[in-house]
């Protein structure tokens, strides 16, 4: 689930340390499911579904459920394996204000990919 | 103490290429045909260490490959204060151009990877006589661009990191993590501004789709070499330059990002040698 990102990502104390700068809420969409990621300095500090209309994010990156499941996959498929690979085939979508993403887009897109398969994982995205 | 000294050794020269100097950074090795290897927008030749190291390259050819002016340790022209750089076609040929000349390269074969494969299109067409063949690695002869390029020079995002975290999305997954994050620091290594230079020859002044049928692959054979996971010379865009280069040879390479060369040099050449094989025995 969604949860193991916040695990995964707090644990990794290098991670963490390259997103210091970063306290913001972005929102995360899979599928029809949006769901509101708030850091403070690097840590993942909330992770939630959206309820109110009014729930935004600094910005939003979105695709399918099946894209997102492709992108965890421990060795995703070409298309599927970076974030920046999936914008150009339109797998993926990228709105809302860019600055803070651009100036840290290795963390994001590695907090992200923290919810790539490993070794003992189940499929349950 | 013994010092296990790599192969290649590295000089400067000065050049004169369109009227302006250069001074520019060179690497070579090996004996024999040679092979002028161009490195990627936004990096330098180090991208080709592994090339200039292995005997069974260095056996046969004599493998050279310079840092674009503004790349690497190339210094960007006197007075590059006065204007932001841009790679042209034309300012591209001269300098590669310029180069063989100053070397005195006899038929050499051209080895571009991304941008470098777009231009040895541009060279094939102009002069097929001089050189023995081309081997585009990651070089389609099209691109659609898919971001704006404004994000890679501005005050409020490092370009070194922004360069490094727009290519990490071309290096394929598989690909060993020691040359994965070397083949990136080159891209942290940039000048401000020059990825962003660069791109402008690759995404908007180096269209050559309309010229590749023009291209004469019997005077000048054309190789295709491109990886899996590229997302930006994709293998579709690759097979689809190759199907407009008549006679022109592709291969796709399975496991492979945009940067076959440094990001996995071992599964790199087992695609590459039967190629240089074959150019090897094409009469000079």
């Amino acid at each position: 689930m969604i949860d193991k990102m916040q695990t995964r990502v707090n644990a990794d104390a290098r991670l963490v340390h390259r997103g210091r700068w970063v306290t913001l809420t972005f929102l995360l969409g899979i599928g029809n499911d949006d769901y509101l990621i708030g850091i403070v300095a690097g840590k993942i500090t909330t992770i939630r579904r959206r309820h109110l209309a009014t729930d935004t994010g600094e910005f939003s990156i979105r695709a399918s459920a099946k894209s997102w499941a492709k992108h965890w996959q421990a060795v995703p498929p070409r298309d599927y394996h970076d974030i920046f690979a999936m914008l150009p085939k339109q797998i993926a979508k990228i709105d809302g204000r860019l600055e803070s993403l651009m100036q840290n887009l290795q963390y994001f897109k590695d907090i992200i990919a923290k919810m790539r398969t490993e070794e003992g994982d189940t499929n349950d995205h | 103490m013994t010092i296990d000294f790599e192969p290649m050794t590295g000089r400067y020269f000065t050049l004169n290429s369109g009227g302006i100097e250069y001074r520019i950074y060179i690497e070579e090795a090996g004996s024999g045909i040679p092979l002028l290897c161009l490195h990627t927008a936004g990096s330098d030749a180090r991208q080709f260490r592994h090339i200039l190291a292995d005997p069974d390259i260095t056996g046969r050819f004599r493998v050279i490959a310079f840092d674009l002016p503004w790349h690497g340790k190339s210094n960007p022209p006197k007075g590059f204060r006065d204007s932001d750089y841009k790679l042209t076609v034309d300012g591209y040929k001269q300098i590669i151009s310029d180069v063989c000349f100053a070397l005195d390269l006899q038929s050499p074969v051209v080895m571009g990877c991304s941008m470098g494969g777009r231009i040895v299109c541009h060279l094939a067409l102009e002069n097929p006589a001089y050189f023995r063949a081309m081997v585009a690695l990651e070089g389609a002869d099209k691109l659609e661009p898919y971001y704006d390029l404004e994000w890679l020079h501005r005050p409020d995002v490092h370009g070194g990191e922004i360069q490094a975290a727009f290519v990490s999305s071309q290096v394929a997954p598989a690909s060993p993590n020691e040359y994965r994050w070397e083949t990136l620091w080159h891209y942290m290594q940039g000048g401000p501004g020059v990825f962003k230079g660069d791109l402008h020859f690759y995404w908007l002044d180096g269209d050559f789709d309309e010229r590749s049928p023009q291209i004469n692959t019997k005077a000048c054979p054309i190789y295709l070499m491109s990886g899996e996971y590229d997302c930006s010379c994709t293998p579709e865009r690759t097979l689809e330059t190759a199907s407009r280069i008549k006679g022109s040879k592709v291969t796709i390479m399975q496991g492979i990002g945009h940067f076959p060369m440094s990001e996995n040099p071992a599964l790199f050449k087992t695609y590459l040698m039967p190629i240089l094989s074959e150019i090897a025995n094409i009469p000079a």
